[in-house]
């Protein structure tokens, strides 16, 4: 099940660049939320912060406090922790090259030592069912390498990776924006029917995609947030009147 | 256009002056060495001077004994410290002062290094250290060990810098610890160009003869034994070489072959594996 | 000339030397010795660094927990309700420690392997140092520039094991004649060679032809100077060093005394052979960083390809090339077995590049063994020091020329 994520002042710097400015921001349990806004506006700097992957960067910094389901991330745990709990999505698609199908998705589980054969067997399984790529890779799941699936299949690949650790918080950055457009919609199916299971951020540059698949909808300009709400009421009556800029093309 | 023609005509000349002596060596090697080897060669030990006959069996078992002992040396230190400095030392003064000392090392003559061993192992006495105080086939397998380290370190280095960043972020994602991530994700990407570097330093620790003069300093007779004198392909070459004895320059000519026919393999399978590039499938 | 030499690469030397008066074996002095050597690296690593502009700050991640904590998130029925609602998989990761301790070790287990090189490099040093000891305390920096006369004949006694007189002089002059005649030979053909395969060369001839050439830097050195004993002595020995005595003679570098074919001569050529893939590979490398605009921008001036490769390419990539040829003079320095196999093995002065002589490197080779005593043995150490001290300034001065060059472009992958 998914869990909700509260974020308090967050800011995050890049060497000297202020990245993200005072964030804050509360993400609820099993709904989609989207983030959108102009490019280099810090919405990939804020997921990477909510999975602590900010910081493997040596010039980042981040202060300020980030909640997922009540554990403070940054003061009560390590990294490797947070990230066990929060599976992400990149950009562009990035399976592990030197690994089969099966292995890719079981990396997660094996690389921290888990060895039940017949328990992984069942989760790789259900983690390809749940990423809707079971039925074009079952029958080379450990003859195939990773690398040797189209882009939309990898992607499917690595959302697959990241559910097999069984996460309570999916945070995809852009998992589209490399990809053709039926393997989008492939994406966006599947973000719909994992939105029981898991509490989902997607950063989206692309507001078609915001508008059909989350139900909350954040904006981001110039690493602040403006505004926050329904994707209903940001797409049809925004508060802000940057957003509304933004939403009719204004710029960005 | 004159000058044009005459100095494309100068650098093809230098060309050809160039290719020109690996032709002779090889066909030299070729025609003097392929008529020397047989059977008797690869599992027979040495006869007395002046007789003939006999093989060069103990020299091959010996520079695999010593190449072992090197490489237990060279390859865990040169891999470790590829991997400080490509994952953990990037940009810090301790990476940069290591990889300048490590050309340094690269550029030590193998003569020094030899003397170096004699020093370390030869030399000292110790009472309850059996394995020093006399030549060996570890002080040998030392000092080559020690001239692989740099070439495995670099190597391993800019392997390891060319796997490109996601991969290690789509492991840190997954909850891996780094060292875990380091070894099975970053490293095992990283494996055959890695692999390359340490058949690299093989190959040149392969032919060295220079640092075994004085350390692993030869020996007539089969022996395998780590605490002992041993022989070793290129050692017996020199020693066959200038004997006045025209049977050994024969036998000379055909260690010659054998260990050229090794390390001309390896760099061929070096030269493959890099043109097919290191992270083959990675889109 | 030797002198000046000599006293300038002693200077160097001298402060490792001088932390040895003591005595030999301290574990002290080994101590401080590996902290000056750490010191020195350190300060001489910072030259590259500075070159390549590096930007070096690295500021730490910090933290901040300004915001107090709200209570009851972190009570134990929180947990213990959350633990109790999650499958297998996340019981079985929320057990599995952060394994901090293992990164830790493993990060500390990896910098010892880095910091191993160093304790390599100053092992050297020091052993080096120590076991030279007993012929510098005899004969000090003399050892690099006098040679005892013999009383009757007032020739120079340069090395003389059975009576404890060394002298460095034969083999400095020949390593530094076998070098620079090598480097005589091979710099010509490895520039040519470099100028072909990057400028001229058709494009299927270039990846075989440079094959070939560093094909030539992977034969092992006994392999060179077994060829070189059997097949291109004989050769100079019937064909060329009678011509050039012939026509030559009359400078006296030719001269008609040796009748071996060893020599001078015949360690030059060979060493020319081994050098040449190491110089050219390179200076293929830096004209290779040179910019196609560069080049362009000669070609539209006018210029025939010549011009252009002399004036776009060479002129900008010079300081690479003489990188190069300095690294491939430390090569010839250190080079051993060759030379040791065709150069006669005599510890004499001559002017005729016909005649026998020794290298630094070829008289540890041959005499080591069995050297005849432990002064012998010492005085051989001192020439490996002095040799090792040669080497690494001036693979380092070659290295800092290659940088110079190349930074900038992405290295090439081996």
């Amino acid at each position: 099940m998914g869990v909700s994520i509260e974020v308090q002042n967050l800011n995050a710097w890049y060497g000297s660049n202020h990245t993200l400015q005072d964030i804050n921001l509360n993400i609820p349990a099993n709904h989609v939320t989207a983030l959108i806004g102009p490019s280099g506006c810090g919405k990939s700097t804020f997921v990477r912060c909510i999975n602590r992957m900010h910081e493997t960067n040596p010039i980042a910094r981040v202060t300020g406090t980030v909640r997922i389901g009540g554990l403070d991330i940054y003061a009560d745990a390590r990294p490797v922790e947070i990230r066990r709990r929060v599976g992400m999505v990149f950009q562009r698609p990035n399976p592990f090259p030197t690994m089969s199908i099966y292995d890719n998705v079981a990396a997660g589980l094996k690389l921290n030592g888990y060895s039940n054969r017949k328990r992984l067997d069942e989760i790789v399984e259900r983690s390809l069912k749940n990423s809707a790529l079971w039925d074009e890779v079952k029958d080379d799941l450990k003859k195939k390498s990773g690398a040797s699936l189209s882009g939309g299949q990898q992607q499917r690949l690595c959302i697959a990776r990241a559910l097999a650790v069984d996460p309570e918080v999916l945070l995809m950055d852009e998992p589209a924006s490399a990809l053709d457009p039926v393997s989008t919609a492939k994406i966006e199916d599947l973000i719909f029917q994992l939105k029981s299971q898991y509490t989902i951020v997607i950063v989206t540059h692309n507001m078609q995609q915001a508008a059909r698949v989350a139900e909350k909808t954040g904006f981001f300009l110039n690493g602040r947030m403006v505004e926050f709400d329904s994707t209903h009421k940001i797409f049809t009556n925004p508060s802000d009147k940057r957003t509304e800029d933004y939403i009719t093309g204004r710029f960005g | 256009m004159v000058t044009d023609h005459a100095v494309t005509a100068l650098a093809v000349l230098a060309t050809i002056l160039v290719i020109l002596p690996l032709a002779f060596i090889f066909g030299y090697l070729l025609i003097k060495g392929a008529s020397s080897l047989n059977l008797n060669f690869f599992i027979k030990v040495p006869v007395p001077e002046g007789e003939l006959g006999g093989g060069m069996a103990n020299a091959i078992a010996g520079s695999g004994v010593l190449l072992g002992i090197a490489s237990l040396i060279g390859v865990p230190l040169g891999i470790g410290s590829g991997i400080f400095l490509a994952e953990f030392g990037r940009g810090t003064r301790l990476a940069n002062a290591v990889r300048f000392t490590a050309d340094v090392l690269n550029g030590v003559p193998s003569i020094v290094m030899g003397v170096t061993a004699y020093a370390l192992i030869v030399f000292p006495r110790v009472r309850f250290l059996p394995f020093l105080g006399h030549f060996s086939a570890l002080a040998g397998g030392v000092a080559l060990g020690i001239m692989m380290i740099p070439t495995v370190c670099r190597s391993t280095e800019e392997m390891l810098l060319m796997v490109p960043h996601s991969i290690r972020e789509a492991a840190l994602g997954l909850g891996v610890p780094n060292w875990r991530s380091t070894l099975s994700i970053t490293v095992k990407t990283a494996s055959p160009g890695i692999i390359t570097g340490c058949m690299l330093a093989f190959a040149r620790v392969a032919g060295e003869t220079a640092p075994l003069l004085f350390t692993a300093l030869g020996n007539e007779f089969w022996s395998t034994s780590v605490n002992d004198p041993i022989a070793a392909l290129p050692l017996q070459i020199f020693n066959y070489s200038i004997s006045p004895y025209e049977d050994q320059h024969r036998m000379a000519w055909g260690g010659a072959l054998v260990l050229i026919v090794l390390i001309v393999l390896a760099v061929s399978l070096v030269r493959f594996v890099t043109s097919r590039g290191v992270l083959k499938g990675n889109s | 000339m030797a002198h000046r030499a000599a006293c300038t690469l002693w200077v160097l030397g001298r402060p490792l030397v001088r932390l040895q008066w003591g005595k030999p074996g301290d574990s002290c002095e080994f101590l401080l010795v590996c902290i000056l050597f750490f010191i020195a690296v350190t300060c001489l690593s910072q030259l590259p660094g500075s070159l390549k502009c590096v930007d070096r700050t690295v500021p730490e991640i910090r933290v901040a927990q300004s915001l107090p904590e709200p209570e009851a998130v972190h009570s134990p029925e929180h947990q213990a309700a959350a633990v109790a609602g999650h499958s297998e998989i996340r019981r079985y990761l929320l057990a599995r420690g952060n394994s901090a301790g293992a990164d830790r070790l493993f990060k500390v287990l990896m910098t010892l392997c880095a910091i191993s090189i160093f304790l390599i490099v100053a092992l050297i040093a020091y052993q080096l140092v120590d076991k030279s000891q007993m012929n510098w305390a005899r004969s000090g920096l003399k050892f690099f520039y006098t040679a005892v006369k013999d009383p009757v004949t007032g020739q120079p006694q340069y090395w003389d094991p059975v009576n404890g007189n060394f002298s460095a002089i034969p083999f400095i002059y020949g390593t530094l004649v076998t070098s620079f005649l090598s480097l005589f030979f091979a710099v010509p053909l490895a520039v040519g060679v470099a100028v072909f395969l990057t400028e001229m060369c058709p494009g299927f001839l270039r990846a075989p032809l440079s094959f070939l050439t560093e094909l030539l830097a992977a034969i092992p050195s006994i392999i060179y100077g077994l060829w070189a004993l059997f097949i291109l002595v004989p050769l100079l020995r019937q064909y060329a060093n009678p011509v050039l005595n012939k026509t030559l003679g009359w400078t006296g570098l030719f001269g008609s005394d040796n009748p071996t074919g060893l020599g001078y001569l015949a360690s030059g050529v060979i060493l020319a052979i081994m050098v040449l893939p190491i110089i050219s590979s390179l200076t293929r490398e830096v004209m290779t960083a040179v910019p196609q605009s560069q080049r362009e921008a000669v070609l539209a001036l006018g210029a025939t390809r010549w011009e252009m490769i002399r004036m776009g390419v060479l002129r900008n990539a010079r300081i690479g090339i003489v990188g190069a040829i300095i690294l491939g003079l430390g090569r010839a320095l250190g080079e051993t077995m060759a030379v040791l196999m065709v150069i006669g093995n005599t510890p004499e002065v001559h002017k005729s590049l016909l005649a026998n002589g020794a290298t630094m490197a070829s008289v540890i080779a041959n005499e080591f063994a069995e050297a005849f005593s432990d002064l012998h043995r010492s005085a051989l150490v001192e020439i490996g020091l002095a040799l090792f001290v040669v080497t690494i300034i001036v693979n380092i001065f070659a290295q800092l020329l290659i940088w110079a060059v190349t930074r900038g472009t992405p290295s090439r992958a081996h």
